[in-house]
């Protein structure tokens, strides 16, 4: 299955790209285009993780996330069983720690977690056998979404070294940015942050990062733009006075489009503010490739999936 | 009843001691000091190639009593400082029944004359609840045995309740224990502000919340040329504040943590908790520049800020769990270790800045082993290694920044009051 790569997944889980070497983020994207073929077969499945068992555990309401982790483990054959606070006793005051050692006194092999807190997959993972894998943590990472983006503009540029990648949005709250960064610059990418100021978080640049907040100079000579959902509802509204304003000095628009290179790559992790990140013909426009990260979603994440479960597998037989 | 401990390498800045000789008490006094001493007594304890030096003198404690008996009490707290060589601490007032009335001080004084284990001196808020509004009644705090006052674990915002309070206390002969944090500027954060915060993803705390703090309390004190104490000093620009205005002439001392001499904001990122407290753990150059301030005398003291969380108020996300270390059974250790084997202190300089000076600054009548004062003294190994466990604590919490490190240094007998209070059998 694998191309010649001596390096091997030793991890249980994957809870950031900051502490993964270029070599493990290679293996995964490359595990990963392996994968992409089953989910256009007519049946849509192969039996690596046949018998196993994976817990959706969403602290966080998530649509995408979710279903695309779901749709990854089934498509490996795990059995999948979907947690959302809602419906837990996490309601009646339970522990993270108590909630994470009730699901794997149940025998499950993998945690996929979403959680407010940043640093809460960090902690359940050093106190579980079980795999975790960090479906997005407060403002810290969320790294399969950064190695779909990144499988994604591999698969179209053919490389990640030396392109110049544009992030776009609420840095300073934005656990996608961060993944983004971590995984860019390690494979060699130069990237710049563009975001108004008070949305850039102190001391960015010591990631190897530029920092811009003028959009034409984030957009001039960019390979590929990554632009970020504004979180009005959320914490990017204390710091930006309204939709609007942001959309006329940083949405993404045809006619800002025209200053940047021809077929500048341009990505969101969804779901879209249209008219407010960027407009509605950017969005379905020809240098869009929004739909293609939510498919390569599911064979990053299938890949992810695969390497844990392997490499906690042997962990647990040599114990 | 007589006792004599022999053959230690007695420290004792205040009395000018650093010499191989004996020490004999006379039942809870010292009575003299000198080598070869012929004295007969009840009981000797061999202290060579030991350290022999005044009990430690923690100016910065959290006992948790009345209110959070499962933290902490008075007795398992006062345990833990004869652990680590500690005779005397301060309590501060922000216990869950804040000490701010006479009557709560009296509360606390019946349970610490029965259940104290070491000497324990209380600090009483400056307002009411703590909350910077209402002065407490200052005026009569000294004659219920109150040596300082503070409203730790938060600032008097506002700078006319502060001046008054400063004034008060200087008519008492009260020490005001600053803690110097800016709430508005410290917004709700949990982590250094800077590359620390942004990496993590969590709300910072600036180093302006606390300097700029820092600096209204020196000018309210200059400006009635009253005294204060700054405590928990965390960052390089804090101690210029302090510098320039010990330069100055004004009467401003400050302690620092172990936490901050011994770890930077790197310790933090994995996320555990017991390396949270506030002020946050600071960069590798504000590391370096309490040292130097250690060094240079800027910071007089050394006090562990002992806030003792039980382990469901610690084990949980980051963000949620509480402030703050236990440090008692570690700050000599911890002292040892970094300032003393990294060549930033000598011992007599380590000893003046954990008994004498906090003394000094307090008022009190300890830190020394003259002939006629208390005799708490301690006898150290100062070369003696030991690996900071859970099971190695005494006190009711286990929280402490220091959990896995090595440490050099072990207090082998904790003498209080003339009696042998500890000895070290564990470590």
């Amino acid at each position: 299955m694998r191309k010649s790569n001596s390096i091997n997944w030793t991890k249980k889980d994957l809870l950031d790209l900051e502490n993964l070497s270029k070599e493990e983020i290679e293996l995964i994207l490359q595990t990963a285009a392996s994968f992409k073929e089953i989910s256009t077969r007519e049946v849509k499945k192969v039996p690596a993780l046949r018998g196993k068992t994976v817990v959706n555990l969403f602290y966080e309401p998530s649509t995408r996330t979710r279903i695309s982790f779901e749709v990854a483990a089934k498509r490996l054959s795990a059995d999948v069983i979907n947690i959302s606070t809602e419906t837990s006793s996490v309601r009646k005051g339970e522990t993270l720690i108590d909630t994470g050692k009730n699901i794997e006194a149940l025998k499950v092999d993998i945690i996929i977690m979403r959680h407010n807190y940043s640093g809460a997959a960090v902690m359940l993972a050093r106190q579980l056998k079980a795999s975790v894998v960090n479906a997005g943590d407060g403002w810290h990472e969320h790294p399969t979404q950064a190695l779909l983006d990144m499988f994604t503009l591999r698969e179209k540029l053919g490389r990640l070294e030396g392109l110049n990648v544009s992030i776009v949005g609420d840095i300073a709250h934005s656990r996608v940015a961060r993944s983004n960064i971590w995984g860019l610059t390690k494979l060699g990418a130069h990237v710049t942050v563009c975001a108004p100021k008070i949305l850039i978080p102190p001391s960015i640049e010591q990631t190897g990062v530029r920092v811009t907040h003028n959009i034409e100079e984030a957009l001039a000579g960019a390979d590929a733009i990554n632009v970020l959902r504004m979180q009005f509802e959320r914490d990017s509204a204390k710091s930006f006075p309204s939709q609007l304003e942001y959309f006329k000095t940083f949405g993404i628009t045809k006619e800002r489009l025209k200053s940047a290179k021809k077929d500048i790559i341009v990505m969101h992790p969804g779901p879209i503010n249209r008219g407010i990140e960027m407009s509605s013909d950017v969005a379905d426009g020809e240098n869009s490739v929004i739909l293609e990260q939510v498919t390569n979603g599911i064979a990053v994440r299938m890949a992810v999936l695969f390497l844990v479960a392997q490499a906690n597998d042997y962990i647990k037989t040599k114990k | 009843m007589k006792l004599i401990i022999k053959n230690g390498h007695v420290i004792s800045p205040a009395d000018n001691l650093n010499d191989i000789c004996d020490v004999a008490v006379q039942d809870n006094k010292i009575l003299k000091i000198g080598k070869n001493l012929k004295e007969i007594a009840d009981n000797t304890i061999d202290a060579k190639d030991k350290i022999v030096m005044p009990g430690i003198i923690d100016m910065h404690t959290h006992l948790r009593e009345p209110g959070r008996e499962d933290k902490e009490t008075v007795s398992s707290g006062t345990l833990a400082a004869l652990v680590g060589g500690v005779t005397t601490v301060v309590s501060m007032p922000n216990t869950l029944i804040p000490i701010d009335s006479i009557e709560n001080i009296k509360l606390l004084k019946g349970i610490i004359e029965k259940r104290a284990q070491a000497n324990v001196f209380i600090c009483a808020a400056i307002t009411k609840d703590r909350a910077g509004r209402e002065l407490t009644n200052i005026a009569k705090f000294k004659k219920e045995g109150v040596v300082a006052i503070s409203d730790d674990g938060a600032s008097v915002d506002n700078a006319e309740v502060m001046l008054k309070a400063l004034k008060k206390a200087k008519d008492a002969k009260l020490v005001v224990i600053c803690h110097s944090e800016d709430k508005f500027l410290s917004a709700n954060g949990v982590v250094n502000l800077g590359f620390t915060s942004t990496k993590m993803g969590l709300r910072g705390i600036s180093k302006e919340s606390e300097y700029k703090r820092v600096k209204r309390d020196i000018d309210l004190a200059e400006k009635i040329n009253a005294s204060l104490h700054i405590t928990h000093v965390s960052c390089l620009e804090s101690v210029e504040i302090i510098a320039k205005a010990k330069k100055k002439g004004i009467a401003v001392t400050a302690d620092t943590a172990p936490h901050y001499f011994a770890l930077s904001e790197e310790a933090v990122w994995g996320y555990d908790p017991n390396l949270k407290m506030n002020p946050p753990l600071r960069t590798k150059d504000d590391v370096l520049a309490i040292r130097e301030a250690l060094k240079q005398g800027t910071i007089d003291a050394i006090a562990s800020d002992h806030a003792p969380h039980t382990e469901n108020e610690k084990g949980i996300e980051f963000e949620r769990a509480e402030f703050g270390v236990i440090g008692l059974e570690t700050e000599l250790s911890s002292a040892i270790t970094y300032l003393v084997e990294g060549k930033i202190l000598d011992m007599v300089e380590l000893v003046k800045k954990m008994t004498i000076n906090p003394a000094k600054i307090l008022g009190i009548n300890r830190g020394t082993l003259s002939p006629g004062r208390p005799a708490d003294i301690i006898v150290v190994s100062k070369d003696k290694e030991w690996v900071v466990k859970k099971d190695s604590f005494h006190s009711k919490s286990k929280n402490s920044a220091f959990l896995g490190k090595t440490l050099k240094g072990v207090v082998e007998c904790t003498i209080l009051g003339g009696k042998i209070a500890y000895v070290n059998s564990h470590r």
